[in-house]
């Protein structure tokens, strides 16, 4: 555990992406098995605990700590696991951990009642930096700004192998990955990897640059479909059964399993999630609902019903398609679809057009009439690469709607901005007084967060935990990508990826918007 | 009442003089010399005999109109109030301040710290009626490690990354002489290098017989000379261009915030030292308790979790929100 802490905080505090390469590739090598796979797991996410949780860490602590003062200090510190390591007040005189792979077999077979005890005892025999560590393994979420990709880099530097090889096996293969680092010592082969029941990585777009792309671009390569307003999902229907996948490959067929359960064939489908009745998207938000929860319930199933819209496919079967031209693979998805007709998969249309100036027209409409988002362009003889290759997929989102709205309240951030005041929730007018229509947290450069970090504790009127509440002065131009009817909100609203995109120092607050400008951009159906 | 011995400006009433003003005031009490306490301009300037060097040394000779200087335990008296310093441990001369009247006592105890530094005279406890506290680090987040195993951390770099240079970010009055001395004391005598800034500081430490060892000037120096080698810096120069000059240097940091890996990463820091020149939560609640003053009023920092504290523990207790101490802006100084 020692070893460990001290990998987890070097890669927390070195900048220098070079030195977190070293460093990994050396705890790799000099970390036996199964402690390194385990290690792996952590990194990686792969890790997660039944009953140690967040809130049981929390409790634990709870039972030691005044909950006001850790209330104070988890507002100041903007980090539980950080607050937990550093608040727990009994220190031991000598540190003695278990290994890392005798404290996950604790953590997955002490009693949910013994837990907490065992937790207690663990904090008080660790070292400062190992309490920290500690407490991030059992919390997950290390955010330690550490990617999967730069710890499949160190795997391969490692091993002598090409990274591409890594991820091709990394989705078949499990904590705590014998079988990966027997290969990667040459011990062993390469783990052998059913391809049409794993995880690919996927093929992403670029935003389209108006001003140049279109007019360098031949409309007649490109075919363009709605883009569509869920979560892009991979759906492996393979031989060992069916697994749905987000788009950074986490299995999320848990929380769906109207979809698991329902669908049929064998194929891996490229495509959005939503949630609606008769294949009717309903706002983003129902969606939200489904998301966070990792198991539905029986209401919520009802209620918000899931579905898959299809763009693409990458296996026919158990046949590669890959490197097919998309017009080629969107026949074969056509055909496959024809022989295995679905309850819970529809396709996404393809949307005819002559010229960008007709589909701008087509984008415009199905903005104000659709609440769509865009539309997507695909270039027809395009092979399915993972990635962001340049110049293959392109998105052309809808233009942004932007409305003035005024700084209600301000919360202090997490992680890296934990010491300023960077979550802002903003409000519109009704009837002289005003009603928060949405949060942002994005948009505006470290000089300007400074700036308003200061006006904020120079105008702050009141205080509710970490919420301050600030004078009613400050006018932000908030751009959003729709308005949706939200039935969750006093104000019947909620704005699809809201951004500060300008702050107004200049405007009057009682110039900003009213509450009936907001409500007129929702689109009527 | 202690209470109308001082009111919440850290105004002695009856003899009209305050403690620490942020405006230029006829009589000031100075604490100690760091900038958001001794300011210059004033009438006339109570203080140690230190921090008069140290004032001196960083505004001028004629900073104030005049200066008294008041030994360590040596009691003033005023009309029918005693003024006596006792060492606040926090940096070279810096005191807490006893005032005594009609058999009440009141201590403003400046900054202090209860750990050990041998650049500082140690803390002596004073027992009061009235307790005017800071709390710097006023969370119970706040545990400092003992400052020789975060030295230990540091040297265990220095000798694992030969081809590196170690800059340390510490303040330049207090922080930076007492990781000299703690690096001298851990058997580190090889040459440490300066910024320009610190070099006048840690000469009066010298002069006033306190022993730094071999310091060199940075700028003076050429890179191959400063690999493997420790150069303190105001943090503000940790990632200025100055800090070019370094052989790829491990960017240190020498704070009581350091604690908190997120503050630490959000300066870049790689190396975060736990060196702090204040009390952590838990000296905070012993010093409340051995004073064992009846009305604590708390200022500088975070005040909200040792009012309630306080509180709980039957005290009355009051946060002092005086103006012109540094806020979480200024926390390379602690």
């Amino acid at each position: 555990m020692k070893r460990f802490a001290q990998l987890l905080e070097l890669l927390a505090l070195t900048p220098s992406r070079n030195r977190k390469l070293e460093a990994l590739v050396d705890y790799f090598r000099a970390t036996p098995d199964p402690d390194r796979g385990l290690a792996l797991a952590v990194l990686t996410g792969a890790l997660t605990f039944k009953n140690v949780k967040p809130a049981l860490l929390k409790e634990t602590v709870l039972r030691e700590v005044d909950p006001h003062l850790f209330a104070l200090s988890y507002d100041y510190v903007g980090d539980l696991g950080e607050t937990i390591a550093l608040i727990w007040p009994h220190h031991a005189k000598s540190h003695e951990l278990p290994s890392l792979a005798e404290l996950i077999e604790l953590f997955n077979t002490t009693s949910k009642k013994d837990l907490p005890d065992l937790i207690a005892s663990l904090l008080t025999s660790a070292e400062i930096n190992e309490r920290w560590a500690l407490v991030k393994l059992a919390t997950g979420g290390l955010r330690i700004g550490l990617s999967a990709r730069l710890t499949k880099t160190a795997l391969a530097q490692m091993g002598g192998k090409d990274v591409q090889a890594v991820e091709e096996v990394w989705h078949g293969i499990s904590s705590p990955y014998q079988e990966l680092f027997d290969w990667l010592e040459d011990k062993a082969e390469a783990p052998q990897v059913d391809p049409a029941s794993r995880f690919h990585p996927l093929m992403l777009s670029n935003p389209v640059d108006e001003a140049k792309d279109l007019e360098t671009l031949d409309p007649a390569d490109f075919a363009a479909e709605w883009k569509w307003d869920g979560i892009r999902v991979q759906l492996v229907m393979g031989a060992d059964g069916v697994s749905l996948f987000s788009r950074t490959g986490d299995d999320i067929g848990g929380a769906f399993p109207d979809i698991v359960e329902s669908v049929f064939g064998r194929a891996v489908l490229d495509g959005e999630l939503l949630v609606g009745e008769g294949f009717d998207p309903a706002p983003f938000n129902d969606l939200q609902q489904r998301l966070n929860r990792k198991t539905p319930t029986g209401p919520m199933l009802v209620k918000h019903p899931a579905f898959i819209r299809a763009y693409d496919m990458l296996f026919d079967g158990d046949e590669d398609i890959r490197a097919l031209p998309w017009t080629e693979r969107r026949k074969m998805l056509e055909a496959w679809f024809a022989r295995n007709p679905q309850q819970r998969i529809d396709l996404s249309q393809i949307v005819p057009f002559a010229d960008w100036q007709e589909l701008a027209g087509i984008r415009k409409r199905g903005a104000d009439e659709n609440g769509h988002e865009g539309v997507m362009l695909k270039r027809r003889q395009s092979v399915y690469v993972p990635g962001r290759p340049k110049g293959e997929w392109y998105k052309w989102k809808r233009d942004p709607n932007i409305v003035d709205a005024v700084l209600m309240y301000a919360q202090r951030g997490h992680g890296k901005r934990s010491s300023y005041y960077s979550d802002y929730t903003f409000g519109a007018w009704l009837d002289g007084e005003l009603v928060p229509i949405g949060k942002a947290y994005f948009g505006f450069t470290d000089e300007e967060l400074r700036q308003l970090d200061k006006w904020i504790r120079g105008n702050t009127t009141g205080s509710f935990g970490p919420v301050r509440e600030v004078r009613k002065q400050l006018v932000f131009e908030v751009a959003f990508d729709s308005a949706q009817k939200s039935g969750r909100h006093k104000s019947g609203v909620a704005l699809r990826f809201p951004r500060i995109s300008r702050i107004r120092w200049d405007k009057p607050a009682d110039e900003a918007a009213q509450l009936d400008e907001v409500l007129a951009l929702i689109p009527a159906t | 009442m202690p209470q109308q011995i001082l009111d919440s400006q850290l105004h002695i009433r009856s003899i009209d003089s305050y403690i620490d003003p942020a405006t230029p005031r006829e009589r000031a009490i100075i604490t100690h010399g760091h900038a958001d306490h001794a300011r210059s301009g004033h009438g006339s300037v109570l203080a140690t005999p230190d921090t008069i060097a140290i004032m001196k040394a960083r505004y001028g000779e004629d900073c104030a109109g005049k200066f008294q200087p008041l030994d360590f335990g040596e009691a003033l008296a005023i009309d029918d109030v005693t003024i006596t310093f006792y060492p606040a441990g926090h940096i070279l001369g810096s005191a807490q301040v006893l005032i005594e009247q009609a058999g009440q006592r009141v201590v403003v105890t400046g900054d202090y710290k209860r750990l050990p530094d041998r650049t500082s005279q140690e803390f002596e406890l004073v027992k009061c009626d009235l307790l005017v506290t800071e709390a710097t680090f006023g969370l119970p987040v706040f545990q400092h490690p003992p400052a020789e195993r975060e030295t230990a951390r540091l040297l265990a770099s220095v000798a694992g990354n030969p081809e590196r240079a170690h800059l340390i970010g510490a303040y330049s009055l207090g922080k930076a002489q007492r990781v000299i001395g703690l690096l001298r004391d851990a058997g580190h005598d090889a040459p440490i290098y300066l910024h320009g800034a610190m070099i006048r500081l840690c000469e009066l430490y010298q002069e006033r017989g306190i022993a730094l060892g071999d310091l060199g000037h940075a700028t003076e120096a050429s890179k191959a000379d400063l690999a493997g080698q420790v150069v303190i810096a105001p943090p503000s120069a940790l990632k200025d261009r100055w800090s070019r000059r370094l052989p790829d240097p491990v960017l240190a940091m020498a704070s009581g915030w350091m604690s908190v890996k997120q503050r630490a990463r959000q300066r870049g820091v790689e190396l975060p030292l736990v060196i702090s020149d204040h009390c952590d939560w838990n000296e905070l609640l012993q010093t409340i308790a051995e004073t064992e003053a009846e009305t604590v009023w708390v200022t500088h920092g975070r005040e909200d979790a040792l009012v309630y504290y306080c509180r709980q523990q039957g005290l009355a207790a009051e946060p002092l929100n005086i103006q012109g101490f540094e806020d979480e802006g200024g926390e390379d100084a602690a």
